[in-house]
């Protein structure tokens, strides 16, 4: 029982962490509280579905929704936030047009698509499951951690061994700094946008796998969640965000298992207003230098 | 007289609504008066309404009781959350109370003493319109006469620039501690008057959702001044009735106006600061 939930937990923890490594890289690298990034989320699930539902194997539907999602999280952050940039408008008002824009987002959405649930056409994934000595694990599980370990690695190796990579810290760092070393910025913010789009894109299709939901609604409680995760791993940190994932994944499952499945919603929170008491930072982040 | 009455009959909850919304607005300036964001309003605001519904309900405890309790509880609450998050940068405040509401949310829903996720009804209607109002200008005087004080200049140096402002003098710590606990006594106050006008509540009115609609309040008309935040309050309370021949697309229209209101203002409706004491022209 205990081992059971333990991986279900880390399953579903997999998920989390892939879509908290998207928002601590939006929020890192833009330094923008990005709400919209929960609306990549419910888009993906929702191409995956539309993929699905037209005969697509979720090999070609998950990477396909994936791509989407980061160009949608491109053109929308265009749309949003370079009229802001250019201006240099205080920050609350970035994250309030987010904000506008996800209202408008998410109410458009369940106009046109209907607010009801949907679920994945039966048969996109094999039924079939692997026995781990007393434990079972599905073959959609088995995709979930697949793709998550998969994302990250690139991700990881991506933003430690290529220019670009250098570049996207640099701009984490001090955009006008960089800037000034010769960074194009405009297009390195693209390219964040759309890995970061991608990855919770990603992250919307394997989670509406695991439960067998999509709704337009889904991404708003899982930015809250994501929020949670990556203060808990410490703001910016990708190894950070991860460990923070999978431990609120596991510890959701335990509270379910063990004390309620209302309960296992606050379980996040909870963690982080406890972790804000002890170690301000974050679980694995470092305490960051006040600056002029 | 006749007319009067009667309009005041028909629009009783959007009158109360918009006193109500104007007061939650003022409660995320102080906050965002000191360039810090809370989303936790609408848990400040669900916590003075529950504390002062069960204490009507539950206790029959008189009505000026209920309203210092549904005051005091979020105030104690705002101490906690504060206490380790204000030593950090703004974005900890922000979300550390995203994760009060969830919380809160959580444990109304899963409480039998609040009713779960049905919420408490019948709250008899002890708070009429004239308290609500004022209540409302009462906090608009006292927030201009701060604004025009020593304290009002203080706060707008922190948020133009804490490292200045501490290095002038400023105490960081404790000014922005007063405003979040201002902050959530006033959202306090707005729940229990909110409870005692509607006779219901229920867990699903103090969510995320809420939150956001109260920051968006204070955004739209601006936080120069306190009169900013009223005017938006109003303005976006008024708005969804405007728009209710929308149907469905209601929300997608007010969420519109509100990307163009901050991209084409990003400052803000009403961008005039109010004039200090003293102050040379």
């Amino acid at each position: 029982m205990l081992g059971q939930q333990i991986i279900n937990g880390l399953v579903a923890g997999s998920a989390y962490a892939l879509f908290a490594l998207g928002l601590t890289l939006m929020f890192g690298v833009l330094g923008v509280v990005n709400l919209t990034y929960g609306f990549y989320f419910a888009v993906g699930a929702y191409l995956a579905l539309l993929a699905a539902g037209a005969g697509a194997p979720i090999a070609l539907a998950l990477p396909l929704a994936a791509i989407l999602a980061g160009l949608v999280a491109v053109v929308l952050d265009f749309l949003l936030l370079t009229r802001l940039r250019r201006t240099r408008a205080p920050e609350l008002a970035s994250l309030m047009v987010t904000l506008g824009a996800t209202l408008f987002l998410y109410s458009a959405m369940s106009a046109l698509l209907g607010s009801e649930i949907r679920r994945f056409p039966a048969g996109l994934l094999d039924n079939g499951a692997f026995a781990l000595g007393a434990y079972r694990i599905s073959v959609g599980q088995i995709l979930i951690v697949g793709t998550a370990v998969l994302l990250s690695l690139g991700l990881v190796s991506l933003m430690g061994a290529t220019r670009t990579g250098l570049a996207m810290r640099a701009l984490a760092e001090n955009s006008d700094a960089s800037e000034l070393m010769g960074v194009d910025t405009q297009a390195i913010m693209r390219r964040v946008s759309f890995l970061s789009g991608a990855l919770g894109g990603a992250a919307g299709v394997l989670i509406g796998l695991e439960y067998n939901a999509i709704a337009p609604y889904m991404g708003e409680a899982m930015t809250l969640k994501g929020f949670a995760i990556i203060i808990l791993g410490g703001l910016g940190n990708i190894g950070g965000a991860l460990a923070a994932g999978l431990l609120v994944g596991v510890l959701e499952a335990l509270t379910a298992g063990y004390v309620s499945s209302v309960y296992k919603e606050a379980v996040g929170f909870l963690l982080l207003v406890l972790t804000l008491w002890v170690r301000p930072q974050g679980l694995f982040g470092r305490p960051g230098a006040r600056r002029a | 007289m006749a007319q009067i009455d009667d309009f005041l009959w028909t629009y009783q909850n959007l009158l109360a609504s918009l006193g109500v919304n104007g007061l939650l607005a003022l409660s995320m300036y102080v906050v965002l008066a000191i360039g810090q964001l809370s989303l936790g309003q609408a848990a400040f605001m669900g916590l003075g309404a529950y504390a002062s519904a069960l204490l009507t309900l539950k206790l029959d405890a008189p009505f000026p009781a209920v309203i210092a309790a549904s005051m005091l509880v979020p105030a104690a609450v705002a101490l906690v959350i504060g206490a380790p998050t204000l030593r950090l940068s703004g974005v900890y405040l922000a979300l550390a109370t995203v994760s009060l509401g969830e919380i809160l949310r959580v444990v109304l829903v899963e409480s039998d003493l609040t009713g779960g996720a049905l919420g408490l009804s019948g709250i008899p209607e002890k708070a009429g319109l004239p308290l609500i109002f004022a209540c409302l200008a009462l906090a608009l005087v006292a927030f201009t006469l701060i604004c025009r004080s020593r304290i009002g200049r203080a706060m707008e140096a922190i948020r133009e620039d804490e490292i200045a402002a501490s290095a002038s003098g400023i105490d960081l710590p404790a000014y922005k501690m007063a405003a979040l606990v201002a902050s959530a006594m006033l959202a306090g106050l707005a729940g229990a008057l909110n409870a005692h006008i509607s006779s219901f509540i229920s867990p699903n009115e103090y969510g995320f959702d809420a939150a956001v609609t109260i920051l968006s309040f204070a955004l739209l008309g601006g936080i120069g001044s306190p009169f900013g935040p009223v005017i938006g309050a109003f303005i976006l309370t008024l708005l969804p009735e405007l728009l209710r021949p929308l149907h469905d697309y209601r929300l997608v229209v007010n969420g519109l106006i509100i990307v163009f209101a901050v991209l084409f203002m990003p400052h803000g409706l009403l961008v005039w600061p109010i004039g200090r004491i003293g102050a040379k022209a």
